[in-house]
């Protein structure tokens, strides 16, 4: 497959070589729709490679088949996600362990099994852990991937089922005749399609207003740590005290949480890709050593930042709008990675269908957004801080 | 919401980073040549400046192989803490004159990162410095920072890269001139520049003994007749096939001719790498300096404001201390001080850098062939490279892809490689096979080796543990707004909660996990 794409057309373009782009067309080249993904730089190179791996999302319409897909994902997409099934979260307080036993409620009551641990129990079944562990929740369901590789395999995957990708370039707009969209202005001229699927994270805002639809979302930076390698824990899934993350099936310790920091709004083309971590990684080390006293000895290898875009009540948008009624919209709101075997199935119903065959989703459409006041940001104080003197 | 007043975010970042606990109107990271001759500079014309040197290294980094190869060839000298220090401090006399003139010195402090507002980097309340010991991180303010931090080892593997005694050059040179904890007697140097004859001079001088000198190209690279006239062989045409062994290290390098041919084995203890070396510009990069290729190397070739670069990190080669003391002069102006600009020196030409690496690079390849591990911390060979091999842990070889087709979907990124085959991923943070494994994926995608993508550096630029990298104090703004994520409200409450009651009880309650 060559950058150079002689045929300037396809039956579905997606804008976003992430993970819910490459998902979505992965899922319609699995229908045999021509469909090419344009992504500006390398897939997979933003948040979509760049955070816990996370696959547990209870709070999501998309959770069931989140939870139903990931089991398979590996032999459906024929390359390795280094998909693990279930998650501990380790309390250090009892107010935390309260919060996460209301989370196991919530899943309990959807059907899914958890069992809570006492510090004794927990320390038995993580050796990390340390005598100031007072429980857990042990999911039975859940887990986690990798998120580099669990992108390329998508890319790889549809790439596999005739799909087509274009690297390293830029869309500057999207064409509309007639109340429907025709194509996309891109840096290498323009191409044709009948249905666009827009899921280009903190762009997508942008690229919408081209065509006069409005499309909240703020970006932020987040950061990460990880550590050299150790011995495998029996269940990788291993978080709490206010981080999230994982051990890696190779042993590292990869882990993030703690303050954001707002954007500027992102432009058509993406502007300047920065992604800078700070000294936050002294907090996220002092977290993970309370999480793992008896990691202290591990080393920090890398620390990393991504950043992620979020709408204003945080929850995603999956919406095929009305007008122009052959354009499909997405945001997962900061939390897409662990939920993308279900979003592109679900964009994939939209496209083809119009509508989503597994699960209600109506109240992730857009239209919630319609009477929001266009300084939401600053009303929300989701602001970048202004500049040290 | 349109009644709501404007907030803040109580979970965003906003006052809550770590203080800086030091502060320094000038601070220099590096006390070699470049470093001491700024930081000497800047105290005579009433600065105050601080400069840090990592040396003497505690034995857990030496153990690693950072910053430098020292192939497991030092003696226990290197456990004992207070006589590394006396050492450094007596083969280094300029530290002294800092003392002198009021420099605070810090030997045996790292510095693991560079943080300075830029692009998508606001929050920052100044620009600092992160330092550690051996038992704990803190941060230094500065108002300028000259970075100083040399060069490192270039290093190719071969079979038996592994085994002790096989060094860099520059850690060869540390152990011998630095340290006196060199533990071995016979050297084979791989190299006949201008690096393998200086190598091969410290040796002699220390009384060690030279076997010879091994170089790719049918001729020697520098000037190498006062080593044959010392007793040197100079071996030419010929790769280094493997370091041959026991568990007390090598006990023979075994010599291949690169058109083909018998092998020979030349006993030695030590196998000295010194066919180049490597900018020192991690610590540049994690400060948001523009890097770019020059000369054979990537090096910071614009700073953000108030960091300076000076020494072997800019551009291999020159005169150091005349860097060092440019470095100085355009911080103190900077300052606003009056000085006197000496003219900073002109980087020596390069020659054919890329093009003598590749030499040895394809050598390697030739006469080694490709199970040779490229990377050694995760076990990445170079076949494993070509073909862009998923890690072996994963148990899941694929067949459908290579350097090739991926280099044909887009140019190459060694960033990408990286994560889809674990090279550079490892504990000793590539210091040991960034450079080749983009020499390989120059050969695998048949481009020039400037052509392949820096893959970037990241904080730490040292492993150091956990323990010693946990902050010891944060901002009470820290410890009360941190969220897992962001923290908003109606983010993680059930979907069938949306539009009923129990939205409202539950918003604010739940987290990401």
């Amino acid at each position: 497959m060559q950058n150079t794409v002689e045929k300037k057309s396809a039956s579905v373009i997606v804008i976003g070589g992430g993970v819910t782009g490459l998902s979505a067309a992965w899922w319609l080249a699995r229908d045999g729709v021509d469909v090419l993904v344009i992504e500006k730089g390398i897939v997979g190179w933003e948040a979509s490679g760049r955070n816990g791996g996370g696959c547990t999302h209870y709070q999501s319409p998309l959770f069931h088949e989140e939870q139903r897909l990931w089991p398979q994902m590996d032999e459906l997409l024929g390359y390795p996600t280094e998909y693990r099934r279930e998650r501990v979260i380790m309390a250090l307080t009892d107010a935390q362990l309260a919060q996460y036993r209301d989370h196991g409620d919530i899943c309990a009551d959807m059907g899914y099994e958890y069992e809570m641990l006492d510090g004794k129990q927990t320390r038995e079944l993580v050796p990390l852990a340390g005598d100031n562990v007072v429980g857990a929740v042990h999911y039975h369901f859940g887990g986690q991937a990798n998120p580099q590789r669990t992108v390329q395999a998508y890319a790889w995957a549809l790439q596999d089922k005739g799909g087509r990708i274009l690297q390293h370039t830029a869309v500057s707009g999207i064409i509309t005749v007639g109340g429907r969209v025709v194509g996309v202005e891109t840096s290498l001229g323009r191409f044709d399609c009948e249905h666009l699927v827009l899921a280009a994270g903190p762009q997508t805002g942008a690229l919408l207003e081209t065509i006069g639809i409005y499309l909240p979302v703020a970006p932020a930076r987040a950061e990460m740590i990880v550590t050299e390698p150790l011995p495998l824990m029996k269940i990788g899934g291993v978080d709490g005290n206010g981080l999230y993350g994982r051990q890696t099936l190779r042993g590292n310790l990869a882990y993030g949480g703690g303050p954001h920091e707002w954007l500027e709004d992102t432009p058509v083309t993406g502007g300047t890709i920065a992604r800078p971590s700070t000294q936050l990684l002294q907090n996220l080390s002092k977290r993970l050593v309370e999480l793992f006293p008896k990691a202290a000895h591990v080393r920090v290898i890398r620390s990393w930042a991504g950043i992620i875009e979020n709408t204003p009540d945080g929850r995603p948008v999956i919406d095929r709008l009305d007008e122009p009624g052959n354009l499909t919209v997405t945001t997962m709101s900061s939390v897409g990675f662990g939920l993308s075997p279900a979003t592109g199935h679900a964009i994939r119903d939209l496209v083809l269908d119009g509508r989503c065959s597994f699960a209600d989703i109506d109240k992730l459409s857009l239209d919630r957004f319609a009477n929001l006041p266009r300084d939401w940001r600053a009303r929300q104080g989701w602001v970048p801080p202004s500049l040290a003197a | 919401m349109e009644d709501e007043e404007a907030v803040s975010d109580f979970h965003a970042i906003g006052e809550k980073h770590t203080q800086a606990t030091e502060q320094a109107e000038l601070l220099v990271i590096g006390a070699g040549e470049a470093g001491l001759a700024a930081a000497l500079e800047a105290a005579r014309a009433g600065v105050q400046v601080t400069l840090v040197d990592e040396n003497p290294l505690g034995a857990g980094l030496i153990g690693m192989d950072v910053p430098l190869l020292f192939g497991n060839r030092w003696t226990a000298a290197v456990q004992n803490q207070g006589r590394m220090l006396e050492q450094v401090l007596s083969t280094n006399p300029g530290l002294e004159e800092a003392f002198e003139l009021g420099v605070e010195v810090k030997l045996g402090t790292y510095a693991w990162g560079a943080f300075v507002a830029g692009p998508n980097l606001r929050s920052l309340p100044e620009p600092v410095v992160g330092l550690a010991d051996e038992t704990r991180s803190w941060l230094c303010g500065f108002k300028r920072l000259i970075i100083a931090s040399g060069a490192r080892d270039l290093v190719f593997s071969f079979k038996g890269f592994e085994t002790p005694g096989v060094v860099g050059a520059l850690g060869f040179a540390a152990l011998v001139s630095k340290y006196a904890a060199f533990n071995g007697q016979r050297l084979v140097i791989l190299g006949t520049g201008e690096l393998a004859v200086k190598t091969a001079t410290i040796a002699l001088d220390a009384g060690l003994d030279v076997a010879a000198l091994v170089e790719v190209r049918d001729a020697p690279q520098s000037d190498v007749s006062l080593m044959v006239s010392r007793g040197v062989e100079i071996i030419t045409g010929h790769a280094i096939l493997e370091a041959q062994g026991n568990a007390e290290g090598v006990t023979a390098a075994i010599l291949a001719p690169v058109a083909g041919g018998e092998a020979r084995a030349i006993a030695c203890d030590t196998i000295v790498l010194a066919i180049g070396a490597v900018p020192v510009i991690d610590l540049a990069d994690v400060a948001g300096s523009k890097i770019a290729r020059a000369g054979g190397a990537y090096v910071p070739q614009q700073a953000p404001a108030g960091v300076f670069f000076a020494g072997d990190c800019a551009g291999l080669g020159g005169d150091a201390a005349a860097s060092g003391r440019a470095a100085a002069q355009a911080a103190l102006s900077s300052l606003g001080h009056e000085v006197e600009m000496t003219a900073a020196p002109v980087a020596t030409p390069a020659g054919d850098t890329d093009a003598y690496r590749m030499d040895w690079m394809r050598a390697l390849m030739t006469t080694g062939g490709l199970e040779v591990n490229a990377c050694t911390c995760e076990e990445v060979t170079r076949r494993d490279l070509l073909t862009v091999q998923p890690p072996r842990y994963l148990d899941a070889p694929i067949a459908a892809r290579d350097l090739a087709t991926l280099s044909g979907d887009a140019p190459p990124s060694q960033d990408q490689i990286k994560r889809l085959t674990r090279a550079c991923m490892g504990p000793c943070q590539a210091r040991r096979c960034r450079e080749q494994v983009a020499m390989i994926m120059a050969i695998g995608t048949e481009r020039p080796l400037g052509s392949i993508a820096l893959a970037g550096y990241r904080a730490p630029v040292r492993p150091l543990p956990l323990g010693v990298l946990a902050a010891s104090e944060e901002t009470a703004e820290m410890v009360e707004g941190w969220n897992v994520w962001f923290g908003i409200r109606t983010q993680w409450v059930p979907y069938a909660d949306i539009g009923t009651q129990r939205e409202i009880e539950r918003a604010g309650r739940m987290a990401h996990f």
